[in-house]
């Protein structure tokens, strides 16, 4: 009874004093006991993975005993670890497969059968766990298909819980490695779920069709008029199965008529879920499959408008930006555009139809940027027709700050606008802050056509404002007032910090020793400034910030505009006005009452700026607004879903697709003999010298000692990792002394090996073959430099013969700078000798993986010209850098940076204090400790050739805090994953 | 895996939850609502497997009496659709035919059949073993 209760409730804190009584139980006579005792087991490893991990060898004693309910009670726990690390347990699956072959072949005891079926559960769970071990495994696969075979045989009996049995079998079947004649078995054991009468059976059938699809798409063709007939099932739920299988099987030919089924369904639904779901995967479809443009649109709309306000936000976002950004065809572009303007000027003449918020949104996104592509209708009707909406109550605010922005877009094309001033007078006196603050923004425009003009530029939403985020214009004012006396603003926390100081002698802030010591007696940075703006708005501006946020890519082009706007209206003297600098004193006060003092005259003239002010705390908020939101599109970018006609955005698949190629390539090519083997180590050796002497003269700045120990663990490519370099070449001595070089090769060695000891205090990686063939070889590694990475490929000849004209060429990328080193080019490479290509590259943009592709072209004596092409893996971590930096200018640093990227991370049990983990880091990632304090490290690195980026980290427990800062972007994001990689996979 | 599982009668009310998956306790009984109603707006025609927000609904109906399991889409939903079977012939096997008052005896039960999840017993003879000699030490 203990053992159940340990089983269901059971704190982790207790598992270690618990333990050895538990396992104790595994060893008691009685079989409940020991049952009940592997089910606390696995408790205990769903909890705590790391705490059970000493005893898997008692598991596996578990799985052996004698006991079926022992060993059924042990395969939860091997399920779940397969299922973390199939790879781990390969060993075990003829044990699996012996136990299955048993339990189907019914030599259990009679009570474990239910129904006739000897322990139906027991064969699935069985089943599951070959689905898992056999997945993509050929070898491991084939053990199994005997008893595969006999389970989809026995299990002929007509009971549902057979059906259930294979049901799974179906599903193994499918998940391993394939075997035609199984595959044939399967799959009319799914043709009989597809056409029994029995509901269950065909839900259960589409289900496994659904499945099997996605590996075999004939198979819906044998079944293609069950299909069609469950379509028009009564049961929505057979229905919607059935909707998920053409999901998948979904192209360009059926999208139609498939789409057609989906909105159809859509219709009847009621259920948000449902919507949210079938919504997306129709925009999906949608963006992927569309046939032509008035679908697409069409589509599209009956999707905004069913889907309304609870489908994904990332749907109008995504759409938004096709619209924007187009395909590669200009023409089509313009059509796409005309046609979604017009139909939705057709929908918004409809009388008493009311749309939901964010399809109103759209359209008015799209009307503001597109109007002008209509021939018969002038912008003032649009206006009209946007007028009315605005006035409209049932329409949110927010959806009114989209329409107030298309309106603002479309005025300057208007000619008269009678409409644009009633609207204006209308909204000027609007309760909303934020209604009114758009209503001035128009207004004030209005009074400057040409800055209107420029601000409003027809159809450029796709090109990002440049926005003066750190407000450097205001530098100027900064400096006078702080000659009058004025305290220097302090961010908000380092206020928080000053005031905490006063208050308690002992600090235990996360940043109390940098920022302290990095003491802000000067003018503070304009990245500061606008920090705290950035909090001065949230206080001021609350509702600003809800629809700014909300926006997202929509608007983004408007906040760059408003945000420009006020600016402007300073820098170009507005006369009538006092000038911004009390302004910007008072937004001080505002959100630092505690600390900066005021002139008196300034307080006096408080209560004429209330207005101005609120205006520049929230074109100051809004500056930075449009910042992060541009940080948030460029994320969006790289992970959001692409579209199939752009061809913008290719380069991070054909990576990806290419560096699996690479794999294959492996030190040694298997079908040369044991003594080119020799030679070629020989070769590669002495080559390895020639570089590093090479690298002698080009880099004579060394590294500290630092690099010696990460040496090792940098070793990213490691298909072959030479141990020490003397071991090495003990080992070829031994090997090449009966051969007939022996003596001259000897010497070679000895040079060589000197050599590499003497290089090996800097970082580089192992030299890896990336191509060769039967005369010459080609092999490369990467150095670690300072400045710079520097990727070598050595040439080697095999052969006996001489290479003529020899070239080796790097393609350029998209994102590196590629620089050749001198000495690349070579005439003749003569017999068995080795030649060095040195490149040095540079990363252009941030990018977390990408290849270099290259070719080499050689003539022999006699024969044509041959071309060889090879490549070469990057990652953005060749890129990083340790930064060296004090603790003062990390502080200082810390606080100009924009981006910040914060996780916990669990890390393994091995590593679990802090100075191992900074090890790790510091090893694997190459980042500079600048200081420990307590149980929090600081640590910096740089994006060659200057991106700086920022680590704070804090350890509780097991658990990993860290905190990334960086003026990049996306650097936080990919070191981040970088980490969390390094700190929970060793 | 089983995220939970109910035993419901006909008017809606709940015999039996137990859940595996931690839910509030005041979203419970909405979640329950919302799965009975889609439970009983159901007919014999019907199959009796739902899919229901990210997950899935399997019941079965025992004259005025529903059983439903919550499970997650990964699960076999026809297993379930037998376990809940087997699990009412194990109780008709320990109660014989009055079912309803002995809640607790139900609770031991099911503890030994499903756990964490999982199932862990669908043995007759085993499920009852433990309630048998618990029984056993009641009377003596």
């Amino acid at each position: 009874m203990a053992l159940t209760v340990v089983s269901q409730i059971f704190p982790r804190e207790m598992i270690p004093a618990v333990l050895p009584l538990i396992e104790d139980k595994l060893q008691h006579s009685k079989e409940i006991i020991r049952r009940k005792a592997v089910l606390a087991l696995y408790k205990f490893h769903l909890i705590a993975p790391n705490q059970v991990q000493h005893i898997h060898i008692k598991f596996r004693k578990a799985l052996c005993d004698r006991d079926v309910g022992v060993m059924a009670a042990s395969l939860h726990i091997y399920f779940r670890m397969i299922k973390e690390n199939s790879s781990g347990y390969k060993d075990l699956t003829g044990s699996f497969v012996t136990i299955l072959k048993q339990v189907v072949g019914g030599k259990l005891p009679v009570d474990f059968n239910y129904h006739s079926v000897p322990a139906p559960w027991l064969q699935i769970q069985l089943l599951r766990i070959l689905g898992l071990l056999g997945k993509d495994d050929q070898r491991t696969s084939e053990l199994m298909y005997d008893v595969l075979d006999e389970s989809l045989r026995r299990a002929e009996l007509n009971h549902n819980v057979t059906y259930a049995i294979l049901f799974e079998c179906v599903h193994t079947v499918y998940s391993i490695y394939p075997k035609s004649e199984l595959l044939e078995k399967a799959a009319k054991c799914i043709g009989r779920f597809v056409l029994s009468p029995k509901i269950n059976l065909k839900y259960l059938g589409l289900k496994a069709l659904t499945y099997v699809i996605q590996q075999d798409p004939t198979l819906a063709l044998q079944h293609q008029m069950t299909i069609i007939e469950c379509l028009d099932h009564p049961d929505p739920i057979i229905k919607r199965e059935t909707l998920e299988l053409l999901y998948r099987i979904t192209n360009a030919q059926n999208i139609t008529v498939i789409v057609q089924k989906m909105l159809e369904y859509l219709q009847q639904s009621k259920e948000e879920y449902i919507i949210v779901n079938l919504v997306g995967k129709i925009a999906e479809l949608a963006e992927k499959y569309a046939p032509d443009n008035a679908w697409f649109i069409q589509t599209m709309n009956a999707v905004f408008s069913v889907g309304g306000d609870v489908m994904h936000p990332d749907i109008p976002n995504n759409f938004l930006r096709l619209l924007a950004e187009g395909f590669d065809d200009e023409t089509e572009n313009q059509q796409l555009r005309l046609y979604a303007v017009q139909s939705y000027l057709t929908l918004l003449d409809a009388e008493n139809v009311f749309y939901p918020q964010k399809f109103l949104q759209v359209m008015s996104w799209v009307l503001g940027e597109y109007s002008y592509l209509l021939d018969e209708e002038t912008p003032e009707e649009v206006i009209t027709k946007l007028y009315k909406l605005l006035m409209n109550d049932s329409v949110s605010s927010e959806t009114k700050a989209w329409l107030l922005a298309a309106v603002t877009k479309l005025t300057p094309q208007a000619h008269s606008s009678n409409i644009v001033e009633r609207l204006i007078q209308e909204f000027t006196i609007s309760l909303d802050t934020c209604m009114r603050q758009h209503a001035f923004e128009l207004k004030h425009l209005r009074e400057n056509v040409e800055l209107m003009k420029s601000l409003l530029p027809v159809d450029k939403s796709c090109e990002d404002m440049v926005v003066d985020a750190s407000l450097s214009f205001l530098d100027g004012f900064v400096a006078e007032e702080l000659s009058q006396g004025a305290a220097p603003y302090k961010p908000h926390h380092q206020r928080q910090e000053e005031k905490l100081s006063q208050e308690k002698v002992l600090n235990f802030e996360p940043y109390g020793l940098s920022f302290s010591s990095s003491g802000f007696t000067g003018r503070q940075s304009p990245a500061g400034i606008s920090l705290g703006s950035d909090i001065s708005g949230n206080s001021a501006e609350t509702g600003l910030k809800e629809t700014n946020s909300l926006k997202l890519e929509g608007i983004k082009k408007l906040w760059g505009k408003e945000g420009y706007l006020p600016k402007k209206e300073g820098k170009t003297g507005d006369e009538t006005e006092v000038p911004p600098v009390p302004q910007e004193s008072i937004i001080m006060e505002n959100v630092d009452q505690t600390i900066i003092k005021k002139d008196q005259s300034q307080v006096l003239t408080q209560s004429k700026e209330e207005k101005e002010k609120q205006l520049l705390a929230s074109s100051l908020f809004v500056g930075l607004g449009t910042e992060s939101t541009i940080n948030l599109l460029g994320k969006a970018d790289t992970v959001s879903h692409k579209f199939r006609r752009k061809s913008k955005v290719k380069e991070t698949k054909s990576g990806e697709t290419t560096s699996a190629q690479n794999m294959p390539c492996s030190y040694f090519s298997s079908s040369s003999d044991v003594t080119y083997e020799d030679d070629y180590y020989l070769d590669t050796l002495q080559d390895r010298g020639d570089k590093e002497l090479n690298k002698f003269s080009l880099n004579s700045e060394l590294l500290d000692s630092e690099s010696l120990t990460e040496l090792p663990s940098v070793e990213k490519l490691s298909s072959c990792t030479l141990s020490t370099p003397s071991l090495f070449t003990d080992d070829m001595e031994g090997l090449h002394s009966p051969s007939s070089t022996a003596a001259s090769v000897a010497n070679e060695i000895s040079l060589a090996s000197s050599l590499l000891e003497e290089t090996s205090e800097h970082m580089h990686s192992d030299l890896v073959e990336v191509c060769n063939n039967e005369t010459i070889s080609v092999s490369s590694y990467k150095i670690w430099k300072d400045d710079c990475l520097l990727v070598v490929w050595s040439v080697s000849n095999k052969s006996g013969l001489e290479l003529k004209s020899a070239d080796l060429e790097i393609s350029s990328a998209e994102n590196f700078k590629i620089t050749e080193q001198p000495g690349c080019c070579l005439p003749v490479i003569e017999t068995e000798s080795i030649k060095t290509f040195q490149y040095s590259v540079q990363m252009e943009k941030p990018f977390t993986e990408g290849n270099l592709f290259g070719f080499i072209n050689y003539q022999m004596m006699d024969t044509h010209s041959v071309q060889l092409e090879f490549s070469v893996n990057l990652s953005l971590l060749d890129f990083i850098r340790p930064l060296k930096i004090s603790t003062e200018n990390f502080g200082k640093l810390w606080l100009s940076f924009a981006n910040d990227v914060k996780q916990n991370v669990k890390m393994s049990e091995s590593q679990a204090a802090l100075p191992s983990a900074l090890k790790t880091l510091q090893q694997k990632l190459r980042l500079h400790v600048v200081e420990i304090i307590g149980n929090e490290g600081l640590l910096a690195c740089q994006l060659l050739p200057s991106v700086p980026c920022l680590l704070h980290f804090r350890v509780h427990g097991d658990v990993l805090a860290l905190w990334f800062r960086s003026s990049c972007s996306t650097l936080p994001d990919y070191l981040l994953y970088q980490c969390q990689k390094v700190v929970e996979g060793s | 895996m089983i995220k939970f599982f109910l035993m419901v009668n006909k008017q809606g009310q709940t015999r039996l939850s137990k859940y595996y998956e931690h839910v509030e306790i005041n979203k419970r009984t909405l979640l329950e609502t919302e799965v009975i109603r889609s439970c009983l707006s159901r007919s014999n025609e019907q199959c009796s497997f739902i899919e229901f927000k990210d997950f899935k609904l399997i019941y079965r109906q025992y004259a005025a009496l529903f059983i439903v399991v919550g499970v997650n889409d990964t699960e076999n939903e026809m297993a379930i659709y037998e376990f809940i079977h087997n699990f009412v012939e194990v109780l008709d096997e320990y109660f014989s035919r009055v079912i309803m008052f002995n809640l607790d005896k139900v609770h031991i039960i099911l503890d030994e059949m499903v756990l964490n999840g999982c199932i862990v017993e669908t043995n007759r003879a085993r499920i009852l073993a433990p309630l048998l000699i618990l029984d056993k030490m009641s009377e003596s």
